[in-house]
């Protein structure tokens, strides 16, 4: 059977996207959007709890609602820093983007670490999944010890709904660094993955989940060694959607995780 | 870099040339503001459904800002964001299906 023949010497005419827009960009849009439909079911869910449960506990005094204040100044900051890194980026300012970059991972990272001390102390005062390793003396200690056992929805949405939150931070901490340092970053990355993991007591559910570090730098390392390239300003723009989208969420999560659950005395 | 990279480069710079890089500074800074307003709401001893209707407001509002300026949507072409924008709208309505039966739960009085 004879192959019918293609001709490829006319020039291809370049047809404009219909939104206007590179694909990568259009690309990471719908990702966002699939995303949201995630995060809308889990914040719709604890929504459902708080209205139809009357003893809904309140358990965040003011340090927790202070601390959760902080966390927010952490990823409304490292937004403006993106937003500043696309614009250098954009400018073909390379030294600025990455020291905007840089700052914005900083102020992720200052995020998450708060975030993990607010669970840590949670953890400590009883609220716990059934899923977390035995805490040595948790029976006896905390305010938090019956709030599992009366209203056991609380504690499932509070560490479903804030625990994938941190991880889409992890995880875009890690992107930024990817798209700052490239391979200069899966060092950086292990000696993170090294440390949370012998630094955290194996009771701690972060001593499990630093390995989450450990896939991103294997993952990563395949990455670059099948698709070497130099990140240009649609990169980083693209990566600049992904982080705006977290600090987004976290703009719904924190009002009604932690604002409709304060302690009133 | 080749040619369809520096394509890009050249488009995302063209894109980024709407505005100064000011405007940033004052949505931050509202969305700051906001965030303080949500914290004094949150120790208002209110009814939880009236709370958590205000406070979805504020969080609205500050989307919107995020959306429309950090995340360069007000710049877009509108044909990118009636499609982005009307599909997550019409998804996220979708699922408030589930509210009047948590309300109808709490009217029962069930503990």
């Amino acid at each position: 059977m004879a192959h019918a023949v293609v001709p490829h010497d006319a020039a291809a005419e370049y047809e404009p996207s219909l939104f206007g827009t590179y694909s990568k960009k259009i690309g990471m849009w719908l990702f966002l959007l699939s995303d949201s439909l995630t995060f809308g079911a889990l914040l719709y869910a604890y929504s459902y709890g708080r209205i139809s449960i009357p003893n809904w506990p309140t358990p965040f005094h003011s340090a927790s609602i202070a601390n959760a204040t902080v966390m927010t100044a952490f990823l409304l900051t490292s937004s403006l820093t993106m937003v500043l890194a696309v614009a250098a980026s954009a400018k073909g300012n390379v030294a600025k983007e990455r020291l905007f970059i840089l700052a914005t991972m900083a102020c992720g990272i200052g995020f998450i670490i708060l975030h993990a001390m607010e669970w840590t102390k949670l953890i400590g005062e009883g609220l716990r999944l059934p899923v977390f390793p035995a805490m040595p003396g948790q029976e006896t200690a905390g305010e938090m010890v019956n709030v599992s056992k009366a209203v056991p929805q609380f504690a499932a949405t509070f560490f479903g709904l804030t625990g994938m939150h941190m991880l889409h931070v992890t995880l875009g901490v890690v992107y930024l660094g990817v798209i700052a340092l490239r391979k200069k970053f899966i060092p950086i990355l292990l000696a993170c993955w090294l440390a949370a993991w012998l630094l955290t007591p194996a009771y701690s559910p972060f001593h499990y989940g630093a390995h989450v570090l450990l896939i991103c730098a294997i993952v990563i390392s395949i990455i670059l060694w099948l698709k070497p390239k130099v990140y240009d300003a649609s990169d980083v723009e693209v990566a600049g959607l992904y982080w705006h989208f977290v600090d987004l969420v976290w703009m719904f999560i924190f009002p009604l995780v932690y604002l409709m659950s304060t302690k009133i005395v | 870099m080749d040619a369809a990279q520096l394509e890009i480069q050249e488009r995302v710079a063209e894109e980024q040339t709407h505005h100064g890089t000011g405007v940033f500074y004052w949505v931050w800074g509202v969305l700051l503001v906001l965030t303080a307003i949500e914290v004094y709401l949150g120790y208002q001893n209110m009814e939880p459904k009236k709370m958590l209707t205000m406070l979805m407001g504020l969080s609205i509002v500050k989307a919107t800002l995020i959306i429309g300026y950090f995340m360069h949507m007000k710049y877009e072409i509108s044909r990118m964001k009636w499609m982005t924008m009307c599909s997550l709208v019409f998804c996220l309505a979708m699922m408030m299906v589930f509210f009047p039966d948590a309300l109808r739960i709490i009217s029962l009085g069930v503990h």
